[in-house]
């Protein structure tokens, strides 16, 4: 029994495999430290996915501390702005349960309007904007870039005068709804002359729909 | 007839173009009044450049392009500019959008540019014309010409192809451009021969227009000697090898790949319209305000081609054909397969009309309600772009964007030709516009959110050199205050610690020149490709900004260090 203990054999072998578990220990420690990754690269993916409006409604001061916070674990539905869309695209990427939105969801993007001859210029509401959109200078008249901005409403209440508003954002063409499915005509438009036609047998209204 | 080479599926619908190509082409009376939308070309809409109550005179700018793919807008008419505002527009939404009114005074005043000559001017100059005048496609897609034609700058063009299949039913515009006018269209793809450096012209026309073909070998025929090899190549009706990638593959057996465009393959394909136009726009000094566009339908008593000039209301056009309200049905602009059903006849003549059709309703009844899909497979045999229509159409109703595009659905060009042949009657290119118009708005709002990401960033960097500079400034002011007190000199504890933290500081400070370099880079390299849009060069501008501004903040950091470090020694 001892004698195949300390069998030659054997201990080639233990001290092969000591051998190599050492060199591919001491390979995995190098790569670490050499190859570190500063950050959790998840949160790039999260961050990329938010609506960037850097409104802090989530609680957190702005889209990128939120992303770090889902990155450890925090929940995913706290994002008006992104709405049901982002709640479904965080859950897809972290493999997480979809939950119902925690707030309001905002039912169109908005931009943020400054009521000019209102406006005395203190600069608060520039102080506030995360993205830079707005543009003025101490006891002059301040505006809105609307291209820049994000409608995060954080303007809103650092103004003393309450001279900012949200307004619907224009957001170009609007896309074209999907046809109604089966067991429906698709849907065409109105032609403007048989509503005419229509109303032509009802003289009192006949000249408004022409030209309505 | 057995040909070289063609696409996989099609159809061959009834063509119904008989009646319209009866009667030779003629001009209607002058409009008392023309709409001219400011976005009628594929682009940024143009801009105003004259004031209202201002006079105009035929073939005057009124509004300017702006951006780099957009187009010049002329007034079409003699006459004062009566406002500028909201009218409804050509498209089966039935949006409003911001139109050039005018009021005419029933007399042309033309106002020219001068003539030049399209062989000795330099190309330069041709292109500010062709800019200058408004030139768009007048196909359909109506795709600034003058962006079109700069293509020789980053592609080899072999081949000019004159696109003159025309395959969509009702439409005969092209056909009767060709009879009447073959001579100039021949000119027109010279001219764009030269622009693209392109050694021969292929014509590609259906074998149902004789006439037009006929018109063709005898141009072809008074200009043999000419340098650039013209060739008219007929092939057989089917639809749609009117659409480039068919018509390329038709001719030439070349595919043009998926996301590419035509100039991939080194070819160039133009509308014989859009050729006419700017031969007129440099031969002649005519800008683009008027076009051949045909009326048809059962609803009109006198249907034909018509040349007709830009913002003439088309109930006006339909008018003169010989409209009959009561039998008119449904109103079409462009072909019965790929045209927009409109629902008023305010809207004007733009530059993609080039058909009208007014139908009965026996002629083109409303659509029947649309059936479950029984995954006959009928669609894919007819899709011109080998795709999997009743794939995509599942991903669309189920809004699986993603994988809708992994099935390209972007290379469907929306020719209906699966909708036709479908046994359930599903709009089935209606689904696919949809989903690509969500695809694309989700896009954009996309780029937004990351253009707003770069400019928050900008602020945090900017914030933050701003605090450490002025922590800078404060350190070294208390300095200058208290400079007798100093420390013990041999404690090793506390020199260490300063130490190692101008160490990090220092590769703060590389690691963030670095990244400066590499976003100057960036944004150099973006700039000479020349292909960046502006807004992803202003992006890398707002990405190598943050980069300065981080710099200097660990300069500022680093350097506030260092003094801590030197002045105890």
């Amino acid at each position: 029994m001892l004698e195949t203990l300390f069998d030659a054999d054997l201990v080639t072998a233990v001290l092969a495999l000591v051998g190599l578990a050492a060199a591919f220990g001491a390979l995995l420690g190098f790569a670490g430290e050499r190859f570190r990754v500063e950050g959790n690269p998840v949160v790039e993916k999260i961050d990329a996915l938010l609506p960037q409006t850097q409104c802090g409604q989530c609680g957190y001061p702005g889209c990128r501390p939120y992303a770090e916070a889902i990155g450890e674990g925090e929940d995913i539905n706290k994002c008006p702005p992104g709405g049901e869309t982002t709640i479904a695209a965080l859950a897809d990427l972290l493999g997480r349960e979809v939950k119902p939105l925690d707030g309001e969801a905002e039912a169109t993007p908005r931009v943020a309007f400054i009521r000019e001859e209102e406006c005395i210029g203190c600069t608060k509401c520039i102080q506030a904007c995360p993205v830079d959109a707005i543009l003025g200078t101490a006891r002059r008249m301040h505006t809105v870039i609307a291209d820049e901005c994000t409608g995060c409403d954080l303007c809103l209440e650092p103004c003393p005068v309450d001279c900012i508003e949200m307004l619907p954002r224009d957001t170009g063409r609007d896309a074209a709804p999907l046809p109604p499915g089966p067991g429906h005509r698709p849907v065409l438009p109105t032609p403007a002359w048989r509503t005419a036609l229509i109303a032509s047998d009802r003289p009192s209204s006949s000249t408004e729909a022409r030209h309505g | 007839m057995a040909e070289r080479f063609d696409f996989p599926g099609g159809i061959t619908p009834p063509t119904r173009k008989a009646r319209a190509t009866r009667s030779p082409l003629c001009t209607p009376p002058l409009p008392r009044r023309v709409i001219l939308p400011l976005a009628q070309h594929a682009g940024a809409p143009a801009e105003p450049c004259v004031e209202v109550g201002q006079r105009v005179r035929t073939g005057e700018r009124i509004a300017r392009a702006s951006g780099l793919i957009s187009a010049a807008l002329h007034a079409s008419i003699t006459g004062r500019v009566a406002a500028i505002e909201d009218h409804p527009l050509p498209t089966a939404d039935g949006r409003r959008g911001p139109c050039i009114v005018i009021e005419g005074e029933g007399e042309d005043d033309w106002l020219t540019l001068p003539p030049l000559d399209w062989r000795q001017a330099a190309e330069t100059t041709l292109l500010e014309r062709l800019d200058a005048s408004g030139v768009v496609g007048l196909g359909g897609a109506a795709f600034p010409t003058q962006v079109k034609a700069r293509i020789r700058e980053l592609h080899a063009i072999d081949t000019v192809i004159v696109n003159a299949a025309e395959c969509e039913p009702y439409i005969s515009a092209d056909d009767l451009t060709l009879r009447h006018f073959a001579a100039d269209v021949l000119e027109g793809a010279r001219l764009m021969a030269r622009l693209a450096g392109a050694e021969r012209i292929l014509v590609g026309i259906e074998d149902d227009k004789p006439e037009a073909r006929q018109a063709l070998e005898v141009a072809r025929e008074a200009t043999l000697a000419e340098a650039v090899p013209v060739e008219i190549r007929a092939i057989a009706t089917r639809y749609p090898s009117g659409g480039e990638r068919q018509l390329i593959k038709r001719l030439l057996g070349r595919e043009v790949p998926s996301g590419g465009l035509p100039a991939d393959v080194g070819t160039h394909c133009h509308n014989p319209g859009t050729l006419r136009a700017a031969l007129a726009a440099i031969r002649d000094g005519v800008p683009l305000v008027e076009r051949v566009v045909t009326l048809t339908g059962e609803a009109l008593a006198r249907p034909g081609n018509v040349v007709a000039r830009l913002g003439t209301p088309m109930g006006e056009l339909l008018g003169f054909a010989g409209l009959d309200t009561q039998a008119l049905h449904r109103l079409v602009m462009g072909g019965p397969m790929m045209g927009e059903a409109l629902g008023e006849l305010a809207c004007p003549v733009v530059k993609a009309t080039n058909c009208l059709i007014a139908a009965t309703r026996s002629e083109l009844p409303d659509p029947p309600p649309e059936q479950p899909c029984i995954r006959c497979g009928a669609c894919e045999e007819a899709c011109p772009a080998s795709l999997l229509p009743q794939q995509l159409y599942w991903f669309a109703r189920g809004r699986e964007h993603d994988k809708a595009e992994r099935f390209h659905l972007f290379d469907c060009i929306e020719c209906g030709a699966c909708s036709y042949v479908c046994p359930s009657h599903i709009p089935l290119e209606q689904y696919y516009r949809a989903a690509k118009q969500t695809i694309r708005a989700q896009r954009r709002e996309a780029a937004r959110a990351d253009h707003a990401r770069h400019r928050f960033e900008f602020r945090q960097a900017r914030l933050a050199r701003e605090q450490a500079e002025k922590e800078a400034r404060r350190a070294a002011r208390k300095r200058a205050a208290a400079p007798a007190t100093r420390p013990p000199a041999g404690s090793d504890a506390q020199s260490a610690a300063p130490a190692a933290d101008l160490r990090g500081l220092r590769i703060a400070h590389s690691a963030a020149r670095a990244a400066e370099r590499k976003a100057e880079k960036a944004l150099a390299r973006a700039a000479e490709s020349g292909e960046a849009d502006p807004a992803t060069l202003e992006d890398l501008e707002t990405q190598l900004a943050t980069a300065r501004e981080n710099r200097q903040a660990a300069e500022a950091r680093l350097q506030a260090a260092r003094d801590v470090e030197e002045k105890p020694s």
